[in-house]
């Protein structure tokens, strides 16, 4: 039998760890451009845009993530598409990130005092005019902490695309694992990784906070 | 499209979906009524709490909130076994959703806690309560008034990533599609009306928590 060390289940461990980062980078700046679309649905004069965005937003807020992976990638096998893990993975991940960025969002826009839009709005400016040149650029600024602390939920969602085949660093772990019946050390190292990978983030977030609440109160 | 979708199969596998679902009801009551006690606890040990153990928990908190419920899970029920701790799969489930509820609603907790006036600290200290009970009979409710409809939302997300429970054979709603779907090879069917289950229990549980924060919180919040 081939002895394991420690190095060595590191070392696979870490290997993974790349696909891990990958997918969350392409969900988080999917879910993003998708989440902005949907944003300004969320938030156009038309009523049955709105509503359709706010369904939109509670379906995929309201089930599972592991079911919208399910979905994605045994649903659409079956209408004859051949779907590898990593698309059925990085598309449901992207569609899900978006419901909650757009909610995120929402949220900032309506943070911004009701008067700007009337200012704007007596300017003569158009609808996208005060969203690129009033709103949004005040609502950036209280977006900020709490969109860099949903990036920690993505690197967390990204754990799921294991269940789906996709190989990552969860599904490293339960690779090595059954290597090396070590399930103590290989999920305890699966786990300080993840941390490595969020909690700069999370502690970023709050310092953001910090930082963009006294700027706020300066004003 | 030549799919022909027929939603007549799931119907003979009715008693597996509905043991699911009692499974998945089971698995968040239990999760949530001791999660939320736990997380209380931990709120007052890093508002209130003797010094020696605000950082242990605060280790707790942010290694939960920093990895992903699927490795806790992992963890517990593969990984604690060679300590000599072997868990059934329900439970494993559960002290997983336990944990890691315990982690977040200490944190929502917390800012409740945070947010009430300095002034009602000094009441209680004034009426001879101790830190303790003054934390209990004055500041508590209305900290957990103040903070319900995240503590609510926390809940419905714990329920919703219960989903992966079904990876250590723990046999809830998920398990029960992946059953119906490795029989019939239905797997869109059986995951979209699985899906659509997990949609009407978040809707019921918001609703179930809201009309329950009226009865536990039956005063309006004075501010």
């Amino acid at each position: 039998m081939i002895e394991f060390t420690l190095w060595d289940i590191l070392r696979n461990l870490l290997l993974a760890t790349r696909w891990t980062v990958l997918l969350s980078l392409v969900s988080f700046i999917g879910g993003g451009t998708v989440g902005l679309g949907l944003l300004f649905l969320r938030i156009s004069k038309r009523k049955s845009l709105r509503a359709l965005a706010k369904y939109y937003i509670e379906l995929f807020q309201g089930t599972p993530l592991l079911m919208q992976l399910f979905i994605a990638f045994f649903g659409l096998g079956l209408f004859g598409i051949d779907v590898p893990a990593w698309l059925a993975a990085g598309l449901a991940l992207i569609l899900w990130a978006a419901a909650f960025l757009a909610e995120i969002w929402r949220g900032c826009v309506e943070a911004v005092a009701k008067g700007q839009w009337e200012a704007s709005s007596s300017l003569g400016m158009g609808r996208l005019q005060q969203m690129r040149y009033v709103i949004l650029p005040q609502a950036l600024r209280v977006a900020v902490p709490p969109t860099v602390g949903f990036s920690v939920q993505v690197v967390k969602g990204t754990a799921l695309t294991s269940i789906i085949g996709f190989v990552e660093l969860s599904k490293a772990g339960t690779v090595v694992t059954n290597a090396t019946f070590q399930p103590f050390t290989v999920y305890g190292l699966v786990a300080l990784i993840y941390f490595a990978l969020c909690w700069p983030l999370s502690k970023s977030s709050q310092i953001l906070e910090r930082k963009l609440n006294v700027a706020h109160r300066n004003h | 499209m030549s799919y022909h979708f027929e939603f007549g199969w799931l119907l003979q596998y009715y008693p597996q979906i509905v043991k699911g679902i009692v499974i998945t009801i089971e698995l968040i009551s239990i999760g949530g009524v001791l999660g939320i006690l736990l997380g209380t606890f931990c709120a007052w040990v890093r508002a209130l709490g003797p010094a020696w153990l605000k950082p242990v928990v605060a280790a707790y908190v942010e290694l939960i909130r920093n990895t992903p419920f699927l490795i806790q899970l992992f963890f517990i029920f593969f990984g604690l076994p060679s300590l000599g701790l072997q868990l059934s799969e329900l439970t494993a489930a559960n002290l997983a959703m336990i944990v890691n509820l315990g982690a977040y609603s200490c944190e929502i907790i917390r800012a409740g806690i945070q947010a009430t006036p300095k002034g009602q600290f000094e009441a209680g200290a004034s009426l001879a309560m101790t830190p303790f009970e003054t934390f209990r009979h004055v500041v508590l409710v209305p900290s957990l008034q103040r903070i319900w409809p995240a503590l609510s939302s926390q809940v419905v997300i714990v329920m919703l990533g219960s989903s992966v429970v079904s990876q250590i054979a723990a046999e809830d709603l998920t398990f029960a599609a992946n059953f119906i779907q490795s029989r019939t090879f239905r797997a869109f069917e059986a995951y979209i009306v699985s899906t659509a289950l997990y949609l009407a229990l978040a809707i019921l549980l918001r609703q179930l928590l809201m009309v329950a924060g009226g009865f536990i919180f039956p005063r309006r919040l004075v501010r």
